[in-house]
């Protein structure tokens, strides 16, 4: 129900008195309040910013977040408060849909920071009020063909490609002509027939010189067996690189029906056809009119054009105005035309014989041509004539800024593609930086770490809180996970460049490579809390984290100071983590011997201490899970 | 106008399309979770401790489910060296307790209850859940090996020493022969629980 009709529902309620009187059978009973509860004043905190509403609004809906016992997740005792760690300007929003019932979505916003939120809050985007569903529904298609041209120039600069077919590779060849040298060199190769076989047919009508007779002919009378020769090679090519595209088209009925291959065909059949008839004069009326189609080589060029895909692409899609203009021209030419016969019929000599003869007349004043090969002679024809092309101008300026804005719009959206590519090489080199970064600082702290583990060795808590201090909490905890996996795996991560010298030495010297580090023995005392079954590691958060993660840091360090024995869980990863590691560190510092035991008999092969341990660590990684986001906030902290 | 390399004309009609539909299916993956005192009762955390959890859940997975994929994505972000993707499966897997597919928050605080606060035994018991792949009862020698292959993708290849082919079977074979006790040629749960708890009285 509305939230404005439920406000009369007792007014409602009360009318019904006046059915009791003639009732059939008795009234039911009214339903009774089961939790009389007096309507409270809720206080919605969201980021420092107070909200405060009655309690019966938000239940107004009770299948979202606000409406159902979900919010009392949030509830936070010590303040009576409901907390919620997001955005307040969308709060605003939502909170309005709630009071008014209409949601709307502000322009300002962006469309999937506010999606992020309408989920969060369980709120269907649909129901979105027809004042603002319009712009959301625009500016979310947007940014979805956004994403899909990302992912689709993605899925075709992929490099490592299964091994197509020789039919496939030959397709993917002719429609990117980049991925290879041989079809760039075809591509090249065909544009230039093209170029050199449109030239020939313009040149064959010029004339040159004469021929004693006092006959000027054209060129490709004089020169008839070049130009024919240059046809004939042009149309080799020309058909050669049909079969070749109709044998590679991975659906050749849908190949034959598209539009280049049409044009293909009309380019290279009058010279089949000419090749066939007889040099007949009757037929060859026909046969010169066929040439006509030569002509259409040139669109040949459109594969060849982005710019003139674009420009065909967008004559069809402003068909419509195209053909409003047609209309509207043709009804102007036809009342003109009409009025200017009638106007003059009177006058002598006149060239306006009729109406269809007034149409050329029309045409070239209402284009504003004015070829003056017909000229009204009679006052009232120059008067209309005037009228005619005044009105032309207006007729034909009107449809023409719809087709430029829609030719413009298709043209930036492909500027913005090749635009988008070429910042996505950079973007990518910089996550590829950031993620080496992040391993790089684990073999960082590594070898430091070795320095510290020679104090820890000696088994004084004031040096083992020393050593972490240099690093953060998140990052030593961070770098235990990845250590724990070295001990699980007994291999050490190391940087790229050490791995190719050792490569390459081994390569060289046959270097045993099953020789364990010699660290992992030495290591059952201070990497106690690695001794876990084999498969379980604990997780940590990578230190690399957005800043949406970081929000947790705060409650971290206050679990922190809090004492291990009664931790309560916070929001975040690392704290669930933080307090797994302090109930471990107990139970490490009483295990050590006994994983020292385990340890140090069996190097290389093994970690058997791994399964001596039941998994306190395993919580680690089940506390991983909880840090699922959605794949937007994924995309950003891939960084 | 240059002269640019051919690319396919795309249209933009079957991509509006798509996209409704698409929007139609996503709108409905909402999961509201129980209530917070059935949650408490069902698992060993306190109120404060579930909202705490849920908090965080909630924040990071608006919609109140986790799928496959998202899961995976962010496993691999913890191990940027190797390739966490089989293993996060597996984990995946063993969080879905229902096998919808999906891991909601009650899946989670299930799982969380067990390994944070349940017993040795408990603990045990879903750590041989994991290993079981098919949860046929058993592990077999080949769902071991899968595990382990899982865990040596995430090393990555550059380890030193260098990760050889056999390794993760080398490793399954010792781990088997310790914990095989009648040979039978697969692990049953008494027997995994009984020898982690043997190594551990050690």
């Amino acid at each position: 129900m509305a939230a404005g009709v439920a406000a009369w529902l007792p007014f409602a309620r009360a009318a019904a008195i006046g059915w009791m009187p003639v009732a059939n059978c008795p009234m039911p009973l009214a339903p009774t309040e089961k939790n009389k509860r007096q309507d409270e004043l809720i206080i919605l905190n969201v980021s420092g910013r107070r909200f405060q509403t009655w309690r019966t609004t938000l239940e107004r809906y009770p299948d979202t977040l606000l409406g159902s016992t979900e919010k009392e997740f949030f509830f936070n005792e010590d303040t009576k408060e409901y907390f919620f760690d997001r955005d307040p300007e969308v709060f605003r929003c939502i909170l309005n849909f709630y009071r008014t019932g209409k949601l709307h979505y502000p322009r300002y916003e962006c469309i999937s920071a506010y999606d992020e939120e309408l989920a969060f809050y369980g709120i269907l985007p649909e129901i979105i009020g027809d004042c603002c569903y319009e712009e959301y529904k625009d500016r979310k298609r947007e940014n979805a063909e956004r994403l899909m041209d990302d992912n689709d120039s993605e899925n075709n600069q992929e490099g490592s490609m299964p091994s197509l077919s020789f039919r496939q590779t030959m397709w993917r060849a002719f429609e990117n002509p980049h991925t290879s040298t041989l079809a760039l060199v075809f591509y090249y190769v065909t544009g230039f027939f093209i170029a050199v076989s449109v030239i020939t047919n313009v040149v064959e009508t010029v004339p040159c010189g004469t021929v004693p007779g006092n006959k000027e002919l054209p060129c490709g009378e004089r020169y008839a067996v070049a130009f024919f020769c240059l046809d004939t090679a042009c149309v080799m090519i020309f058909t050669v690189e049909y079969l070749l595209r109709l044998f590679a088209a991975p659906s050749r009925y849908r190949f034959i029906r598209s539009v280049m291959s049409i044009i293909d065909v009309v380019a290279i059949m009058p010279y089949y056809i000419g090749l066939v008839m007889t040099n007949n004069e009757d037929v060859s009326g026909a046969f010169v009119t066929l040439r006509v189609f030569r002509v259409f080589r040139i669109f040949k060029f459109s594969r060849h054009s982005q710019g003139l895909r674009i420009l065909g692409y967008t004559l069809k899609s402003c068909a419509s105005e195209l053909g409003f203009l047609l209309f509207s021209l043709t009804m102007a030419i036809i009342i003109f035309a009409t009025v200017m016969f009638y106007a003059e019929k009177g006058s002598s000599a006149s060239k306006f014989t009729s109406i269809p003869a007034s149409f050329w007349y029309t045409i070239v004043t209402m284009t504003t041509l004015g070829y003056g090969d017909m000229v009204p002679k009679t006052i009232a024809g120059k008067i209309f004539g005037s009228i005619c092309s005044l009105s032309g101008v207006l007729v034909i300026a009107l449809p023409v800024p719809v087709i430029v804005s829609n030719f413009s719009r298709i043209y930036h959206q492909n500027q913005r593609a090749d635009k988008r590519r070429a910042q996505k090489k950079a973007r990518l080199a910089r996550i590829r930086v950031a993620k080496t970064g992040s391993s790089n600082a684990y073999l960082h702290s590594k070898r430091n770490g070795l320095l510290n583990e020679a104090l820890e060795l000696t088994g004084s808590t004031e040096d083992e809180q020393h050593t972490t201090k240099g690093t953060s909490l998140i990052e030593s905890q961070h770098h235990h996970l990845l250590h724990c996996l070295e001990k699980t795996t007994n291999h050490e991560f190391i940087d790229e460049q050490l791995f190719e010298q050792n490569c390459m030495e081994s390569s060289m010297q046959n270097y045993p490579s099953s020789r364990s580090p010699s660290l992992s023995s030495h290591h059952g005392l201070t990497t106690s809390c690695c001794s876990r079954r084999n498969k379980k590691t604990t997780h940590l958060p990578n230190s690399s984290v957005p800043a949406t993660r970081l929000r947790s840091m705060q409650e971290l360090s206050t679990i922190h100071i809090q004492c291990s024995e009664q931790p309560s869980l916070t929001t975040s990863r690392s704290s669930l983590n933080m307090k797994s590691d302090d109930g471990l560190r107990p139970n490490c510092k009483a295990a050590q011997i006994t994983t020292a035991i385990i340890s140090i008999p069996t190097p290389p092969a093994l970690t058997p201490e791994g399964e001596s341990r039941p998994p306190p660590s395993s919580p680690g990684h089940s506390t991983n899970i909880s840090t699922t986001t959605t794949s937007n906030i994924v995309k950003v902290s891939a960084l | 106008m240059k002269l640019l390399p051919c690319s396919a004309a795309k249209t933009t009609s079957p991509v509006t399309q798509n996209t409704v539909e698409d929007e139609m299916e996503m709108a409905t993956v909402r999961h509201r979770p129980e209530a917070l005192e059935l949650l408490e009762a069902q698992s060993k955390f306190t109120k404060k401790e579930l909202q705490i959890l849920y908090r965080g859940f909630k924040n990071e997975c608006p919609s109140g489910v986790v799928n496959e994929e998202t899961f995976k994505e962010i496993y691999s972000q913890f191990f940027p060296q190797g390739d966490s993707t089989t293993y996060a499966h597996f984990l995946f897997n063993a969080f879905d307790t229902d096998h919808n597919g999906s891991v909601s928050f009650e899946d989670f605080v299930m799982g969380l209850s067990i390994l944070l606060r349940g017993t040795v035994q408990e603990k045990l018991n879903w750590a041989f859940n994991l290993y079981d792949i098919n949860k046929d009862g058993y592990i077999t020698k080949e769902e071991m090996l899968d595990i382990m292959k899982a865990i040596y993708d995430m090393m990555g290849k550059c380890t030193y020493p260098v990760l050889k082919e056999d390794t993760p079977r080398q490793h399954v074979e010792t781990f088997f022969q310790k914990m095989d006790k009648n040979k039978d040629g697969v692990v049953t749960i008494d027997e995994f629980i009984e020898s982690c708890q043997k190594v551990s009285n050690q």
